[in-house]
């Protein structure tokens, strides 16, 4: 089954992994033997970086293709879908457990990460919210995930009775999904005198809500995309036949999203009465990032679906992911602290974007060797009759 | 009630609309802090920036000694900021009617930012009016350092397993044990800029002091609303945003900003199956009567098939009854007609063999 195992290890592919892994584990040692300090650029006006405004706030955006397409094919009834599910859970799944052990590095004493939800919880406070429902949702999709593995491993009971749960975990997961990646956006309700105003809204839970749809569509697009040549072998008549059509409808849904998403930037902008600041260099910056990366993926989308260029919705996947991550860069970072001089402002170190490339190293790694492996592009021979 | 409680309360709707009756015990209720809280009266007009309170707050808390000695007044030419070493420092900017200087630390928030986003509840506003800070349950998130409008809280960036947030906790452990009766910096300023007392005694001196000197003050006590109210507060002669305070934070608490979007969490949770289960209740009926009524539809076909099939049949037997019929007439006709051209030839044969026979017999 698995062609990758036979060939040699020592693909360019692989050395590059290799290095990257590598120079990870030394950064990991210098994080937990010297300090934040030693590694990071943080310090007491920025304490938060990238790896809160790419390994947490993206990481958990970008994993919305989860919720999105298991709700697509079970609950709105789209079957056709179907093949796309499992591509997708393992990817959320992935996403998931790679942001927490990202913020094992981010926070000061990463054993107590379970203070929160077992010691002394923190009810008012909306990172409270994110730390149970991320906690949560990793286990709904560990258990979503699992059918996968026992049909790998032979364990038809488990995976029979765990597979009769699926309504009832995707439902769980979409609530789940829209309580943290609203409450991700919320945690800057708090700071309206440190976010610039045009990114600054009481509505930044429906934002960051809203924008994950369109996040977790293109990203299922844009990875079938990356997945589709080297898992070809991998991938049944089935997975291969509706792949076409998963593209076509999800970049019809996601061109309605970022729509409804643009409406929803429109309407936090006008509450707040903030068109004064587009004349500004901040306005300019936003004008990028809303009509470069929100309408326009929207509009290429739309005409994309419709006239079933695949080349260009598969671009304007990459186009849309890459606004997502804009977005949340823009909160966490650029537009965070926009008061503070130039020279207190806060830009990563190298050991900083290191550890991120590495857990998204990470990721890949773990994604190829469980597609070469087990039944996430074809469906199992023994189990087709319970799709 | 505890600062916390109410602080849970006020923030988390959400955790209390599964607690019905302490959610309506807080409904009709204000809470306007602890009686008799405490706090700091902050007087720019008399400040001299001898950093006499830097070294009274180093020595009462027991914190290391700094980069330059408390008497270099050096160190006043640059901006400044509490650190994970010091709890506070004095800042110098140009007045109108030269230097003026400002003393920064926590200011004891009335509904403090810290705590009410605090995932840990690592803060307490303490009924003396300080905010404490818990390091036995932090787990080094920072998302208090990122709330807090004033940019107090600071880090222990070089300790990497056990780091602490720390700040100015207006002597509260050394006051509660009695070893002090004011805080370190209030007892050290040898120009009284600094008034410890209740809050609301503060206030009224300050306007006292105010409308004493008109001239001398702004007509604004900086932290008795600003962020919903704090206990450490500022009167100057000049303006706030000109000596490092900022003057755009409004009057809104923290607790207040968040309480909406957390009010949200218990709705989805509740109202998010129901909408859900009822999408996926509705397709699966959809496809339920789709099933049923193809079936129908191929009942019906079947039927309408059959008819018509009955009725060709029918038809063709009919035909067929109506053609072995006619068959059978044409049959008999024929049968008939050659009978009677058989005995009409007979006949003729006859009439010509007997003429014949006549005509032989005749002859």
């Amino acid at each position: 089954m698995s062609t990758e195992n036979n060939k040699s290890l020592m693909t360019p592919a692989n050395i590059i992994t290799g290095i990257i892994l590598l120079v990870g584990l030394i950064i990991t040692v210098l994080r937990f033997t010297k300090g934040l300090g030693t590694v990071t650029n943080l310090d007491q006006n920025n304490p938060w970086g990238i790896w809160i405004g790419f390994d947490l706030l993206c990481g958990v955006a970008l994993a919305a293709g989860g919720y999105t397409t298991s709700s697509a094919c079970y609950i709105f009834g789209l079957k056709r879908y179907h093949s796309a599910v499992r591509p997708a859970i393992l990817t959320a799944f992935l996403g998931y457990a790679l942001v927490v052990f990202a913020l094992h590095y981010d926070v000061g004493r990463p054993y107590r990460l379970v203070y929160p939800l077992f010691v002394q919880p923190g009810t008012t406070s909306l990172l409270f919210e994110v730390g149970l429902c991320v906690f949560l949702y990793v286990t709904v999709l560990a258990i979503e995930f699992s059918p996968a593995m026992f049909e790998w491993l032979g364990m038809k009971t488990l995976r029979n009775k765990i597979h009769k749960l699926t309504l009832a975990l995707t439902v769980f997961g979409v609530v789940l999904s829209t309580l943290h990646q609203s409450s991700l956006g919320a945690l800057y309700i708090a700071v309206p005198s440190k976010l610039h105003p045009l990114w600054y809204s009481p509505y930044l839970a429906i934002l960051f809500f809203v924008s994950s749809i369109p996040a977790g569509l293109s990203m299922v697009i844009f990875e079938g995309t990356l997945a589709h040549k080297p898992f070809h072998h991998m991938m049944d008549k089935t997975h291969l036949d509706e792949h076409e059509g998963v593209i076509l409808g999800f970049a019809r849904g996601a061109s309605i999203a970022l729509a409804a998403y643009f409406c929803v930037k429109l309407v936090a902008l006008a509450a707040d009465n903030n068109w004064h600041y587009l004349a500004t260099g901040w306005g300019a910056w936003y004008l990028v990032e809303v009509l470069g990366f929100v309408a326009l993926p929207s509009l290429l989308y739309a005409i994309g679906s419709r006239e079933k260029n695949i080349k260009l919705i598969k671009w304007t996947a990459a186009l849309t992911v890459f606004g997502i991550i804009l977005n949340r860069f823009n909160v966490s970072m650029v537009a965070f602290n926009y008061n503070l001089p130039a020279d207190q402002r806060y830009f990563p170190s190298l050991m900083e974007i290191g550890i991120s490339i590495f857990v998204v190293t990470l990721g890949v790694t773990i994604y190829r060797f469980i597609v070469s492996r087990m039944p996430i592009f074809f469906e199992h021979p023994e189990y087709k009759d319970a799709h | 009630m505890k600062r916390r409680q109410f602080l849970g309360l006020l923030g988390a709707a959400g955790i209390t609309a599964t607690l019905g009756t302490t959610a309506q015990a807080a409904a009709g209720k204000t809470f306007e802090g602890h009686p008799d809280t405490k706090g700091v009266l902050f007087d720019a007009t008399r400040c001299i920036g001898c950093r006499k309170c830097e070294a009274g707050c180093n020595k009462v808390n027991k914190l290391p000694a700094p980069a330059k000695p408390f008497e270099d007044l050096t160190v006043l030419e640059k901006d400044r900021r509490t650190d994970e070493k010091t709890y506070t420092i004095v800042n110098k900017y140009k007045g109108s009617k030269g230097p003026v200087f400002r003393k920064f630390q926590c200011n004891h928030c009335m509904e403090p930012a810290c705590a009410s986003v605090c995932f840990v509840r690592a803060f307490t506003k303490e009924p003396d009016g300080s905010v404490s800070y818990d390091a036995s349950v932090c787990v080094g998130c920072r998302y208090c350092m990122v709330a807090c409008p004033f940019n107090i809280p600071a880090y222990e960036y070089d300790d990497p397993l056990t780091p602490k947030v720390v700040k100015c906790t207006m002597c509260h452990p050394q006051i509660s044990s009695g070893e002090l009766t004011a805080p370190g910096c209030v007892s050290a300023c040898p120009k009284e800029a600094l008034t410890y007392g209740k809050r609301d005694e503060l206030i009224d001196i300050a306007r006292e002091r105010i409308r004493k000197n008109p001239e001398r003050y702004l007509k604004h006590i900086y932290g008795e609303k600003e962020m919903g109210g704090t206990s450490w507060m500022y009167i100057s002669g000049e303006p706030f945003s000109s000596i490092g305070l900022r003057e755009d934070l409004g009057t809104t608490s923290v607790p207040a900003m968040t309480s909406g979007p957390l009010s949200v969490v218990p709705m989805v949770a509740a109202l998010w199956p129901a909408f859900l289960g009822g999408v996926w209740a509705i397709n699966k009926r959809k496809e339920k009567v789709a099933e049923e009524e193809q079936k129908a539809a191929v009942k019906a076909a079947k039927a309408a098939t059959q008819a018509d099939a009955d009725a060709k049949l029918a038809k063709a037997m009919d035909g067929a009854e109506k053609d072995k019929a006619s068959a059978i007439e044409r049959e008999v006709k024929r049968a008939l007609e050659e009978a009677e051209a058989a005995r009409k030839e007979a006949e003729a044969a006859e009439n010509t063999d007997t003429p014949e026979d006549n005509d032989g017999k005749g002859a």
